[in-house]
């Protein structure tokens, strides 16, 4: 009943969401829905508001008005900021991920790469320590990390192996949506490419809705469904990806698209 | 009292507004079994780490009827158990004792006693650091977020972390234990080996942090379960010898080094059980009566 039902209901409902720092806007009037296994890219420059926004939409940061509301998995909509705290943690720690732009802010740096994907299952009430070993090495593997390190701490890995490891801690207690801010910045191109490669395959496979936010339209192009176009905190314009990239309409986008190197 | 012109103490050395306001401290403790409840620690005429937080709660509870118990790794003849013990003679003039069994107040270090604690006995806990996940989340603001959402979870990353590196729990001190089923709490740096003696305990146990100006407690006859994992449970210390000037066995061992050519026994940790047994009749290996 419910998987008939998913398909025809949005997983999240954003509207007229605004944050004002002071008299300074962060974002103002921002209205869409996700629907699930969705991936939408919200792009623009430096200071358009795109952060702002993936902290408001995920409970990281009190939206002025507006309200964002998600279906938790009895299907019933609940309004993000009417939950108590503990439902909303409980929420960020189980349905949900979020991939930070960089790896140390998500990953706890001084524990093992093993007990790093671990501590959500451990949070859930996990209490079996080859259960969670081995769910654990199973993630590593489809993120491509050897088996052999998952005994290693984070801060031996490379700037690539880390951000796949945030990616495993994050989905291995099968989330429905996931926010990334910039999964791949500050990765070198070859290392992008594999990130987005791994990304595409796991958010195809299980199903996930994304809000992918980024400055790099090609992240966008590879990864996403729908595209939101932000400047100075205001969306610009909306669509599908290919007919946004392909056929920009409002001034400003067609200022980004045209401003992408060519090689 | 001592007599004379300069200024006098007040019985147990704090003044009556200051033990009000630990005693408050130590009454929401025992309302809410495990949980940290801050106070204004004062200062002590000792440096912090010498157990200012237990002076504070022992001032606190200590009657002029009161008989005191004060021990440090379980010896009553150690430094800061001797000066602590002299400190409660000179400002409270209370009856001091080693004996586990005639003390209403223990103060301790590191250990609980061996022989078993009574009903109206109160055991004084000296605490370096309360917060049991200080070393995973050195937030306070989110350490104390987790407690009041029971978010636990972290601390079992610990405990996997020993798995993975040592293949088993190598936590040997300050192991986690749940209190009541609901607080997450330090036993301070007391061996694991001393965990299973808090559970159900007749007696009122009291902690006292001065650094970090928290008190928390565990009242008699309250649950207090080790953490662990299904397929590693919790397990205290064993030794594969008895003490060796009183042949106890299921007691907690110091190891002593007698020489520089690798001479060493392994004798009781807790000085009052040991000198009971052998004053029982008790002989190790290497005491007086075995040597003869």
């Amino acid at each position: 009943m419910t998987t008939s039902r998913s398909g025809d209901e949005p997983l999240l409902k954003v509207s007229s969401v605004s944050k004002y720092y002071g008299t300074r806007i962060g974002c103002e009037n921002v209205s869409f829905e996700l629907w699930p296994g969705e991936v939408l890219a919200v792009v623009g420059e430096s200071g358009s508001g795109k952060t702002t926004l993936l902290n408001c939409l995920s409970t990281r940061l009190m939206p002025t008005s507006g309200t964002v509301s998600y279906r938790m998995r009895d299907g019933i909509f609940r309004d993000l900021y009417r939950m108590s705290e503990a439902e909303r943690r409980f929420l960020m720690r189980t349905d949900w991920g979020f991939v930070h732009q960089n790896p140390a802010d998500g990953l706890r740096m001084t524990v093992s790469a093993g007990a790093n994907v671990g501590e959500r299952l451990m949070a859930i009430g996990d209490r079996h320590y080859g259960n969670i070993r081995a769910t654990a090495s199973d993630w590593l593997g489809r993120v491509e990390i050897p088996g052999d390190r998952i005994d290693d701490e984070p801060r031996a890995f490379s700037g690539g192996m880390r951000q796949r490891l945030q990616i495993a801690r994050n989905l291995v207690t099968g989330p429905r949506l996931v926010f990334m801010d910039e999964p791949t910045g500050g990765l070198d191109v070859s290392v992008q490419a594999r990130l987005l490669d791994l990304l595409r395959g796991l958010v195809h496979d299980m199903g996930l809705a994304a809000i992918v936010v980024t400055h790099d339209l090609a992240v966008a192009r590879l990864l996403s469904h729908r595209m939101i176009v932000m400047k100075d905190g205001h969306v610009v314009e909306t669509g599908l990806t290919d007919r946004i990239l392909d056929d920009p309409h409002a001034p400003y986008t067609q200022l980004l698209v045209s401003s992408i190197l060519q090689v | 009292m001592s007599t004379g012109t300069i200024a006098r103490y007040n019985f147990a050395y704090l003044d009556e507004q200051t033990k009000r306001m630990i005693r408050r401290a130590i009454l929401k403790g025992i309302a809410i079994p495990g949980y940290q409840v801050p106070f204004a620690s004062r200062e002590m005429p000792m440096p912090y780490g010498w157990g200012t937080g237990g002076v504070q709660v022992t001032a606190s509870v200590i009657g002029p009827g009161d008989v005191l118990k004060v021990i440090d790794q379980g010896a009553d003849d150690t430094t800061n158990a001797v000066s602590i013990r002299a400190f409660f003679q000179k400002v409270a003039e209370v009856a001091v004792t080693t004996h586990t069994g005639e003390a209403t107040i223990i103060q301790t270090r590191h250990r609980i006693p061996e022989k078993p604690l009574q009903e109206g006995q109160i055991l004084v806990y000296q605490v370096p650091i309360p917060e049991p996940l200080r070393f995973l989340e050195p937030r306070e603001t989110e350490t104390r977020k987790m407690h009041a959402l029971e978010e636990y979870g972290l601390m079992h990353v610990k405990l996997y972390e020993d798995i993975a590196k040592h293949g088993h729990i190598a936590t040997t001190y300050a192991y986690p234990v749940k209190v009541e089923g609901r607080y997450v709490m330090d036993p301070s740096p007391t061996p694991k080996f001393d965990n299973p003696k808090m559970h159900m305990s007749p007696a009122l146990q009291l902690f006292g942090a001065g650094r970090e100006k928290r008190i928390y407690a565990i009242p008699p006859y309250t649950r207090v379960e080790s953490l662990d994992f299904e397929d590693h449970p919790f397990e205290i210390q064993k030794f594969d010898q008895p003490c060796a000037l009183c042949g106890g066995t299921d007691v907690y061992l110091d190891e002593v080094i007698l020489d520089d050519r690798g001479g060493r026994m392994f004798v009781c940790s807790d000085t009052d059980h040991c000198e009971e047994r052998r004053e029982a009749g008790h002989t190790g290996h290497m005491s007086e009566e075995a040597a003869q």
